[in-house]
């Protein structure tokens, strides 16, 4: 789609107004919409982040079911879902659980996949001690976490789960 | 404990180990850097935290490094000590980004005793590790990085989740936070104009290309940046696998591209390196990007027999030494530019001379 404004560049910024209850879309190139006056708090992230983001606040307009439009808030930082696609930076690490049920799509866009399969910190000598989950425990949660996926035939989710499951299998036979 | 600005001084006089020339396809590829984001449970990332959490993630990195033997034996700055012209350095010397130091000041750094390793504290994340190695090496440089990322989490618990593995303030980073890059020196497929048709087959293939100095589009000194997209659903090793595989592609289109230039403009290309030698053997005044640009054709030729005489080190150090800060730290003193361009090309007469080249 070309500029609205120059009718020569590519458009890459999309705007939906709305003055007066009435809705009014403008497309524009980078150029134009920065003489317009608009500038994207996206413009400062890295590629695709930023337009991945800006597509699904699009999509979600057309959300109209309470649980994929209420607003998530994280309860340890205080950053908002919303506010989250904005600026593309998470506040804190309790923002991730936070947000779960809405990252699966996202972080599916961005690298191909939602599952990790790498490095597994070593437990860190703290006064508190650490939390992580043995090996053969995580093992049976994500087998539990497969038979659900397969139930609700989300089978790109399956493939990924037993992608991990791989991994986290031969990382047992190797510490044995 | 000695002062920054003298440690930097004596980095500077040395040449750097992960530009020494050595390892695998060093003609090409000048170095590998491999770095891990890190975040310490039950903290604000740094976009969103203030300056008291900061000032914490701080001195839970002080006295990490206070109980490491392994880090004891490294360099350790709080970025408030480190001035304008030791900035400009670190960034030169890849140990720092670009954007580490400007802004708020709660941030510290760790560089290793040979400057192949650091450690930027309240970067985008609580830590940025990274390594550098000379040549196409993600595996070596993988391999230090995760030692230093295995003893720091030792003693500091990582932010982490069993689906979205290290998390990261940016979701570009999550899952292994690691991000493996190899500047690439490409003058061939630049020449030949097919450049943007590789940059778009190894962006398919879930790589980065940028051109790595110059401004914007403008590359200087055909040198570009591969590095991996994605971290998360993909193990170290395959990321590894990958940039490697991606690589040695990159490296043999651009043998072929060489070898057409060769085959179609021989006189042309052999007139383009001798001049550039000439220039820089007898040049007055020579700014950085020109230098920048010459010592591209200079290690085109040495690549390509046609100067055999040369030593690619040698070239790796020159060029690191025409940097601004590079240079007035190797002379030790703050110079206008100017006066930077005039010595410039005074210390690349005297280092192709004193090689008795």
């Amino acid at each position: 789609m070309l500029c609205q404004d120059c009718k020569k560049r590519e458009a890459q910024v999309h705007l939906t107004q709305i003055v007066n209850n009435e809705k009014t879309t403008l497309s524009l190139c980078k150029e134009c919409a920065a003489a317009r006056g608009f500038h994207s708090p996206l413009d400062n992230m890295p590629f695709p982040l930023a337009e991945i983001l800006s597509n699904l606040t699009a999509g979600m307009e057309g959300l109209d079911t309470k649980s994929e439009t209420e607003e998530l808030i994280c309860p340890d930082c205080g950053l908002s879902f919303e506010e989250f696609t904005r600026q593309g930076r998470f506040g804190c690490g309790k923002c991730y659980d936070t947000f779960r049920s809405r990252l699966e799509h996202i972080m599916r866009k961005i690298h191909g996949a939602s599952l990790h399969r790498g490095k597994t910190p070593e437990p860190a000598k703290t006064e508190s001690g650490s939390n992580k989950a043995l090996p053969v425990k995580e093992e049976e949660r994500l087998e539990s976490e497969l038979g659900k996926a397969i139930e609700c035939e989300d089978f790109e989710r399956a493939a990924e789960i037993r992608d991990k499951l791989k991994s986290l299998r031969n990382t047992i036979s190797v510490d044995n | 404990m000695k002062k920054l600005g003298t440690m930097l001084d004596n980095m500077a006089k040395t040449p750097a180990s992960w530009l020494s020339g050595e390892g695998e396809e060093a003609l090409v590829v000048l170095s590998t850097r491999v770095r891990l984001a890190r975040n310490v449970a039950g903290c604000k990332f740094p976009p969103s935290a203030d300056s008291d959490t900061k000032e914490r993630i701080v001195s839970y990195f002080d006295s990490t490094i206070a109980r490491s033997k392994l880090l004891l034996q490294g360099m350790y700055f709080k970025a408030a000590d480190i001035d304008p012209m030791d900035q400009e350095f670190l960034i030169e010397r890849h140990l720092i980004s670009p954007t580490f130091l400007n802004g708020e000041l709660t941030k510290s750094l760790f560089v290793d005793t040979v400057g192949r390793v650091s450690v930027m504290v309240n970067e985008e994340d609580h830590l940025r590790v990274q390594a550098l190695s000379p040549g196409l090496d993600p595996r070596g440089s993988y391999e230090l990085a995760a030692q230093y990322d295995s003893e720091i989490g030792r003693y500091l618990e990582y932010s982490y989740d069993q689906d979205f593995g290290y998390l990261t303030a940016c979701p570009t980073n999550a899952g292994t936070g690691m991000r493996s890059s190899v500047l690439i020196h490409l003058p061939g497929l630049v020449l030949t104009r097919e450049i943007e048709k590789v940059i778009s087959y190894t962006t398919r293939s879930g790589l980065v290309v940028r051109g790595f100095y110059g401004e914007g589009s403008d590359v200087a000194g055909n040198l570009f940046q591969v590095s991996n997209q994605t971290t998360l659903g993909i193990t170290e090793e395959e990321i590894l696998n990958q940039i490697t595989r991606i690589t040695k592609e990159i490296i043999d289109k651009e043998a072929a591209a060489r070898q057409r230039l060769m085959d179609e403009a021989a006189d042309m290309i052999e007139d383009k390196i001798w001049r550039a030698y000439g220039i820089l053997k007898n040049a007055r005044v020579l700014t950085s990007e020109e230098a920048m640009n010459l010592l591209s054709a200079l290690r085109l030729g040495h690549a390509m027999k046609i100067i055999e005489f040369l030593d690619i080190a040698l070239i790796n150090e020159i060029l690191l030494l025409s940097q601004p800060a590079h240079l007035q730290k190797y002379y030790g003193k703050e110079m206008d530019p100017n006066r930077r361009d005039f010595v410039r090309a005074q210390m690349v007469r005297e280092k192709l001379r004193s090689a008795g080249m």
